[in-house]
């Protein structure tokens, strides 16, 4: 059976057969044994939540609750797990669905489903120690290589992401491909997403010689909800992406416990929100509340769990290892 | 005209990209999980028929390209142009040699082509699949060797030159496939 999206079907067929059922089954049992034999605790949190993303990237499905108020599918379990941690749960994981509007396509599907966990005490170097043993355990592949980002992107882009203005992203954007007004557009964040996805994935697995590679210390304007921290070459994010075969799979973190800094990073995003035209989030300030209770110094990471069926069946488009894509849901 | 939306891109949509008109050939939508959105196309140009990859901010809109397709029949050429009609409003169009590009070769009066225009203007003319021409000038037909798959080269009627079995002779009629520009069998009269 073919795998692209032109599959077809009758309409009331799920994608698939038998035998790619059991697949995608054996590994999330295999991912539930990785971590029963760790001690790590599987955990549930709502789907259906009181407050969503604030991040500007992310588009949250928004629903209306009983009491007549909004509800958001979430587009991560993050906040729930972390207030999971401030009452003391220990090292947690959860297999979840997560929800983003408008994200369709090869890698992409608006319902996907995430493993999420967190382990109390372990800084971000430590908890990619803790990935690699699971991609290794599910892909049989060699333990990920690590580059810094800050080298992925001299030695493949040839910028230096510290000090090259955004004039010089743009055009290196432009020469990726990026359209006159896109490149003209995007500020330097957005410069190098999208050099990131257009030169540094497809040329990783060569710089590094290995198939799974872990990008790590991005720029402190990268940070999303992890710590920034002084290095010799200025302050970077402790935030980790792991990429097998070009393929974005996991993102993680040396996760922000202070409230203070949460609290100007949402005030942040909001502002970002406004600029961008983008309808307002109000902040969770239940998630606020556990930092300010206190969340165990700890590291967190968020691995796609469809690409990595994806990646373990050798299927290259998220259609085929999702029985009921959004097409046919 | 309509612009469009990165959200509304799909393959065979026309687009007006660096003022020229191109058609989507593939859409990918590109995402880092914290990161911009983007759409990265695959576009042809249609004046030019390069392909190249183009990447959009998602929301990005850019206006669409008035371009249709028309079946005309060729009639005839003069100096500067080839004229083709519109079989039923009896229309004429005049289309320039450096737009029928390779096309040219193939045409003989009568045939029906698929022209694209582009705001009226004629872009692009792709022959019927399998055309019907004469062989002008080839080496004597070899009679009875069906079977050795051996060729040489015969020139037909309007100019081109195709790779045909010894058997060919001159005067014969040949079926030509002119997305390969290969002899595909005789045609009897």
């Amino acid at each position: 059976m073919p795998d692209g999206p032109a599959e077809k079907g009758p309409a009331w067929r799920p994608r698939g057969d038998r035998v790619r059922w059991e697949r995608r089954a054996g590994v999330i049992a295999g991912i539930r044994g990785f971590f029963a034999e760790r001690g790590v605790l599987e955990v549930e949190t709502p789907i259906l939540c009181a407050r969503g993303a604030m991040d500007p990237v992310i588009a949250s499905f928004r629903t209306i609750g009983p009491d007549g108020r909004t509800r958001w599918l979430q587009s991560s379990p993050e906040y729930a797990m972390k207030r999971l941690l401030a009452a003391g749960s220990g090292a947690i994981f959860q297999i979840t669905r997560a929800f983003r509007a408008g994200e369709a396509g090869p890698n992409h599907n608006p319902e996907f489903t995430l493993l999420e966990w967190y382990r109390p005490h372990y800084d971000h170097h430590r908890l990619m120690e803790e990935v690699g043993d699971l991609v290794v355990s599910i892909l049989a592949c060699p333990a990920p290589r690590r580059i810094a980002y800050a080298r992925a992107f001299r030695e493949l882009v040839g910028v230096d992401v510290d000090r090259a203005p955004v004039e010089v992203l743009r055009e290196r954007s432009q020469a990726a491909g990026a359209s006159g007004r896109t490149a003209a557009e995007l500020d330097r964040d957005g410069c190098l997403d999208l050099l990131l996805s257009h030169v540094v994935q497809p040329g990783l697995s060569g710089l590094a010689g290995s198939r799974a590679v872990f990008l790590y210390d991005y720029p402190a304007s990268q940070a999303a909800l992890a710590r920034v921290a002084g290095t010799p070459y200025g302050e970077r994010a402790e935030r980790f992406e792991l990429f097998v075969d070009g393929v974005e799979l996991a993102n993680g973190y040396h996760e922000l416990t202070d409230p203070a800094e949460q609290q100007r990073r949402f005030e942040s995003e909001a502002s970002r929100r406004r600029i961008a035209g983008l309808p307002p989030m109000e902040v969770d300030e239940r998630l606020t509340a556990a930092l300010e209770h206190g969340l165990p110094p700890c590291a967190g990471v968020a691995l796609g769990l469809d690409r990595l069926v994806m990646l373990a069946l050798g299927i290259p488009c998220i259609e085929g290892v999702i029985a009921f894509p959004d097409a046919i849901a | 005209m309509a612009t469009y939306s990165t959200n509304e891109f799909r393959a065979g949509l026309r687009l007006m990209v660096d003022d020229a008109p191109c058609a989507i050939l593939d859409n990918e939508f590109v995402k880092p999980g914290k990161g911009q959105a983007f759409n990265r196309v695959r576009l042809r140009n249609l004046l030019t028929g390069r392909v190249v990859d183009k990447t959009y901010k998602s929301g990005e809109t850019l206006p669409g390209a008035d371009v249709v397709e028309a079946e005309l029949q060729y009639l005839y050429r003069d100096d500067e142009h080839w004229h083709f009609m519109h079989p039923e409003t009896y229309e004429q169009l005049a289309v320039a040699e450096e737009v029928l590009g390779d096309t040219a070769k193939w045409l003989k009066e009568q045939d029906v082509c698929r022209v694209l225009l582009w705001n009226g203007e004629a872009i692009g003319v792709t022959p019927p699949n399998f055309v019907v021409l004469r062989v002008t000038d080839t080496e004597p037909g070899v009679r009875g060797d069906t079977a050795s798959g051996a060729n040489k080269p015969a020139v037909v009627e309007t100019g081109a030159t195709v790779r045909v079995p010894l058997f060919v002779d001159n005067g014969e009629l040949l079926r030509i496939d002119t997305r390969t520009g290969e002899y595909v069998s005789r045609v009897k009269e």
